[in-house]
C-alpha cells in the first residue's frame, strides 16, 4: 500500500504545483511591480539647495513630518510630469495639501521657465542636479510621488504619472486616512 | 494567398494529428496491424503540412507582406534579410510554429527510421507524439494564429526588438527548441512503454539516440544562449539565473540524469521505474519552460507577448500532458518488473548517486525560480530570488557531483572496489591538490571556494583522461597495441570521456570568470587612458556611423601592453529609431586564455562617455568546453550499437540508419 502511494506522489506534487501556477495567472497580478523597500520607513536624510536663480525655498528631510506631505519628483524634460502637473496644482491650491518637489537632474533655467508656465504647486523645491537624493529615495524614473505622514514616515509610493482616477481612488483616501 | 495556404496547411496538420493520435493507438490495443500502419504516413504528411505552413510564414517575412499582422508587428522593410528570416521565430506566434515544426520533424524521423521498432511500440510512440502535436497545433491555431491579416496594411512594420537583431537569434532558439522538443521523444517512449507495460534493455536502446540528440541540441542551445547574453547584453556576465535561463537549464539537468539512468536500464535492466519517471519529468520541465515564457507568470528579460488567456490554455495542456502521464505512471508503473540487483558501491550505485544529485540540483533551481510565486501566493509580498541563493544552494550540490563523476566510470558493474579505484587515481588526486594549492597561493587570499573548485575541475579532467588511458593500456602496452585498443573502443566510451572532459574545461571557465573577473567603470574623454589587468586602454573618441536600420556611435580603444600596441577595439552603441531603443555591442578581444571586454554606455556630454572594461580570465573555456561536450554527445550518437538496434526483442535486426541529427 505504502509503495502504491509512492507512485502517486509525483502526480500529487504536480497537482499542488499546477494550483499555484493557476493562481499565478490571475490577470490582476503584475509580477514586475516591486514594492518600495522604503514603505513604512522614515524618509532618507537629504538636504537639497533651492533651484539656482529662483526665490522658492529649499528642501531637506527636516522639512518633512509635522504635516502630511506629498513629495513629487519631477523634471522639466519629462513629458508625463507635464501631464500630471495640473493635478498637483489643484491639490495644493484647492484641496490644501502640502506638496513639495524634488527637481531631478534638471537645468535651473529650464525648471524655472517650466514652473512659471504651468504654475508652482510646491511649498519647497530641492534641486537634485546630480540625482543623489533620487538614489536615496530609490526612484526608478520620473515622475514619482511619495506620501509622507506626520511622523516623517513614507507611507505610499507612486511610480509614474498620477492619473485623475488614481488621485481620487488611491491617493486622496490615503491622505484622508493619515490626516 | 500564400498566408492562407499556410493557415490551411496548419489546419491540415491538426487533422492529421487527430488521425495519428487515435487510430494507431486503438490499433495497438486491439492488435489491428492495418490501423497501426496509419501512423507512418500520417506522421510524414503531418510534418510536410507543418513545413508548408512554416515556409508560408517565412515567405511573408521575406517579401515583407504587411497585410500579415505578425509581419507588421515584428518586421520592417529596411531590416537586413538575415533578421527578416530569423524574425519568423523572434516572436510568440512564429516561435510556436517553429516548436510544432520541430515536433513533427521528430515524429517523421521515428516514422522513417524506426523500422526495427516493434509495431505496437512504434504505433504508440507516434500516437503519443501526435497528442502533443494536437495540443500545440490547436494552441497555435486558436490563440496565436501567425497568419492573421490586417487591413488596410500599414506602410511599414514595427521592426524586431533590436536586442534580437543578432546572428545569435538564428541559432539559439532553434537549437533550444530542438533540445526541448527532442525530449518529447523520451516522453513518448516512456508513455508508450507504460501503455505496453514493458520496459527492458531493448527499450532503453531504442530511446537512447533520441535522448542523446535532444541533450546535444539543448547543451548547444544553452551554451549559445549564454554566449549571446555575454556579448550582447554588455554586462560581462554569461549567466544571470534569470527565470527563463533556469527553465531551460532544468530540463538539461534532469535530461542529463535521464541519459545516465537509462544506461543502467540498458546494461543491467534496473532502475526502470525511475527512468520512466525521469523521462516524463524532463519533458514536463520543457513544457513548463514554454509555459513560463509565454504566460507572464514570472518576470524576465525574455518577456514574450504576455497574455493570460494563452497562459490558461497552456496550463490546461500542461495539466493534461503532465497530469495525464503521471496518472498513467501511478497506475501502470507498479506493474513494471524490477531488474538486476547491485551493491551500493558499483557503477550502478555511482549512476544512482549522479541521479540523486542532479535531481536535487534541479529541485533547488525549480524552488528558486518559483519561490517568489509561492511567497506571493501566501501573501508574503513580492520578492525576487537572485544569484546569491543559487550560488549558496546549487554549487554545494554540483561540487560533490563533479568529485564523484571522476570516479564513477572506473567503478565495476554490480560490485566495485572503491579503495582500489581511489588507489589507481592517487596521481590524479595529487595533481588536483597541487592545482588547488597553487591557485590558492597565486590568488593571494582570494576565495577558497574558487581554488577548491579549480582543483575539482583538474581532478575531473585528469581522472577522465586516466580512465581512457587505462582502457587503452597507454604506456603499459606497446604504442601499437594502445592504438589498436583506442580504435576498438566503442564510440560511446569516447563520447563519455569527451563530455566529462568538456565539462571540466567549461567548469574551469566558469570558476575563472566568477572569481577573478576585474571590472573598471569610468567616464572618459578622447585621449584618456584607463589601466586594467596590466593593460592600458586609450580612448580615441567615437565616430557616428549609419547601419541599415540603426545609427551607431562606434568608440575606438587602443589596447597597449606597456609601450606596444596590442590592438584596437570598437565597442558600439546603437540606436534603432523605429523602436526608439539603444543597444550595446561589446568589443571583445580574446587570446583563448582570457577576454578583454569593452562597452561604451551613455554619452556624458562634450565628448565624454561612460566606459566599462572587463578582464575575464578563462571565460572562453566555458564555450570551448561546451563545444567539447556537444562533440562528445555527437560521437556517442554515432555508436554502432545505436545503428544496428537491439536484437533481443525485435527478432531479426534490420540494419538501422542513423537517426536524424
Amino acid at each position: 500500500m505504502l509503495k502504491r502511494l509512492l507512485f502517486v506522489l509525483p502526480l500529487a506534487v504536480f497537482a499542488v504545483g499546477a494550483a499555484f501556477l493557476y493562481w499565478g495567472l490571475n490577470p490582476e497580478r503584475n509580477p514586475a511591480a516591486i514594492p518600495s523597500v522604503l514603505i513604512d520607513q522614515p524618509v532618507p536624510a537629504f538636504a537639497l539647495p533651492p533651484i539656482e536663480g529662483s526665490s522658492w525655498p529649499e528642501l531637506s528631510s527636516a522639512d518633512l513630518g509635522g504635516e502630511v506631505t506629498l513629495v513629487n519628483v519631477f523634471a522639466s524634460w519629462c513629458l508625463p510630469c507635464r501631464a500630471e502637473h495640473p493635478l498637483l496644482v489643484d491639490l495644493a491650491e484647492r484641496r490644501g495639501v502640502k506638496v513639495v518637489g524634488i527637481n531631478y537632474k534638471d537645468a535651473p533655467e529650464d525648471a524655472i521657465a517650466w514652473l512659471q508656465e504651468l504654475g508652482n504647486p510646491y511649498a519647497a523645491i530641492g534641486a537634485d542636479r546630480e540625482g543623489r537624493a533620487g538614489i536615496d529615495w530609490g526612484i526608478s524614473g520620473v515622475p514619482e510621488t511619495f506620501v509622507v505622514d506626520r511622523e516623517g514616515t513614507i507611507r505610499y509610493r507612486h511610480v509614474g504619472p498620477i492619473h485623475a482616477v488614481e488621485l481620487e481612488e488611491l491617493i486622496l483616501p490615503i491622505l484622508e486616512r493619515l490626516r | 494567398m500564400i498566408p492562407e495556404l499556410g493557415h490551411f496547411a496548419l489546419i491540415l496538420a491538426l487533422v492529421l494529428a487527430l488521425v495519428q493520435g487515435s487510430l494507431p493507438v486503438l490499433g495497438a490495443a486491439r492488435g489491428r496491424t492495418d490501423w497501426m500502419a496509419v501512423a507512418v504516413p500520417a506522421a510524414l504528411l503531418q510534418c510536410a503540412a507543418t513545413l508548408v505552413a512554416f515556409a508560408a510564414l517565412t515567405w511573408a517575412y521575406v517579401v515583407s507582406d504587411f497585410t500579415v499582422l505578425n509581419v507588421v508587428q515584428n518586421s520592417h522593410s529596411a531590416k537586413p534579410m538575415l533578421y527578416k528570416v530569423t524574425g519568423v521565430w523572434g516572436n510568440h506566434e512564429g516561435s510556436m510554429l517553429l516548436w510544432v515544426l520541430i515536433l513533427t520533424v521528430f515524429g517523421a524521423a521515428v516514422a522513417a527510421f524506426g523500422r526495427n521498432l516493434p509495431p505496437t511500440l512504434k504505433a504508440r510512440v507516434l500516437g503519443v507524439q501526435a497528442w502533443i502535436a494536437l495540443g500545440f497545433l490547436s494552441f497555435t491555431l486558436l490563440t496565436s494564429n501567425p497568419f492573421e491579416r490586417v487591413w488596410p496594411p500599414p506602410l511599414d512594420g514595427n521592426d524586431l526588438n533590436p536586442l534580437l537583431q543578432d546572428p545569435g537569434l538564428a541559432f539559439h532558439p532553434p537549437l533550444l527548441y530542438l533540445g526541448y522538443v527532442g525530449f518529447s521523444m523520451a516522453f513518448s517512449f516512456a508513455v508508450a512503454a507504460l501503455l505496453e507495460g514493458r520496459v527492458d534493455p531493448a527499450w532503453a536502446r531504442w530511446v537512447r539516440p533520441w535522448m542523446l540528440a535532444a541533450w546535444v541540441f539543448l547543451t548547444a542551445g544553452i551554451a549559445l544562449g549564454s554566449w549571446w547574453a555575454y556579448y550582447e547584453l554588455g554586462w560581462g556576465g554569461w549567466w544571470f539565473w534569470d527565470p527563463v535561463e533556469n527553465v531551460s537549464f532544468m530540463p538539461w539537468l534532469l535530461g542529463t540524469a535521464l541519459l545516465h539512468s537509462s544506461i543502467v536500464v540498458e546494461k543491467r535492466d534496473a532502475l526502470k521505474v525511475w527512468t520512466v519517471l525521469l523521462a516524463i519529468l524532463t519533458f514536463s520541465l520543457s513544457l513548463l519552460g514554454t509555459f513560463v515564457v509565454r504566460s507572464g507568470l514570472l518576470t524576465s528579460v525574455h518577456a514574450f507577448a504576455v497574455d493570460p488567456a494563452r497562459g490558461l490554455y497552456i496550463l490546461m495542456m500542461l495539466g493534461v500532458a503532465i497530469g495525464g502521464s503521471l496518472a498513467l505512471f501511478a497506475w501502470r508503473a507498479p506493474a513494471l518488473k524490477a531488474g538486476g540487483l547491485f551493491a551500493p558501491v558499483s557503477r550502478e550505485g555511482g549512476l544512482v548517486l549522479n541521479n540523486l544529485l542532479l535531481a536535487t540540483a534541479t529541485m533547488t533551481v525549480l524552488l528558486g525560480t518559483f519561490y517568489p510565486l509561492f511567497v506571493e501566493a501566501f501573501g508574503g509580498g513580492r520578492i525576487s530570488v537572485g544569484p546569491p541563493y543559487f550560488n549558496a544552494t546549487f554549487l554545494p550540490i554540483m561540487l560533490p557531483l563533479v568529485a564523484v563523476m571522476a570516479v564513477g566510470p572506473l567503478l565495476a558493474w554490480k560490485r566495485a572496489d572503491l579503495a582500489g579505484v581511489l588507489g589507481r587515481l592517487k596521481f590524479v588526486a595529487l595533481a588536483a591538490v597541487l592545482a588547488a594549492a597553487a591557485t590558492w597561493y597565486l590568488q593571494r587570499g582570494g576565495p577558497v571556494l574558487a581554488a577548491l573548485s579549480l582543483g575539482l575541475a583538474v581532478w575531473l579532467f585528469l581522472a577522465t583522461l586516466w580512465e581512457l588511458g587505462e582502457r587503452i593500456r597507454l604506456f603499459r602496452a606497446p604504442a601499437a597495441e594502445s592504438w589498436q585498443r583506442a580504435r576498438g573502443l566503442p564510440r560511446a566510451a569516447w563520447g563519455m570521456s569527451l563530455a566529462h572532459a568538456g565539462l571540466a574545461v567549461a567548469m574551469a571557465g566558469m570558476i575563472g570568470s566568477s572569481a577573478w573577473q576585474q571590472e573598471e567603470v569610468t567616464v572618459v574623454r578622447p585621449g584618456d587612458s584607463v589601466a586594467l589587468a596590466g593593460y592600458v586602454f586609450r580612448f580615441e573618441g567615437t565616430q557616428r556611423l549609419q547601419g541599415p536600420n540603426f545609427l551607431s556611435e562606434t568608440g575606438r580603444l587602443t589596447v597597449l601592453d606597456g609601450e606596444r600596441v596590442r590592438g584596437v577595439m570598437y565597442p558600439e552603441r546603437r540606436y534603432y529609431p523605429v523602436q526608439s531603443m539603444h543597444t550595446t555591442q561589446a568589443a571583445i578581444r580574446t587570446n583563448g586564455l582570457y577576454d578583454l571586454y569593452a562597452v561604451i554606455g551613455d554619452p556624458q556630454g562634450d565628448g565624454a562617455w561612460t566606459l566599462r572594461l572587463y578582464f575575464e580570465p578563462l571565460v572562453p573555456w566555458i564555450w570551448f568546453g561546451s563545444a567539447v561536450m556537444v562533440l562528445g554527445g555527437l560521437v556517442s550518437l554515432s555508436d554502432r550499437r545505436l545503428r544496428v538496434g537491439a536484437p533481443r526483442r525485435a527478432g531479426a535486426a534490420a540494419p538501422r540508419p542513423a537517426p536524424a541529427e
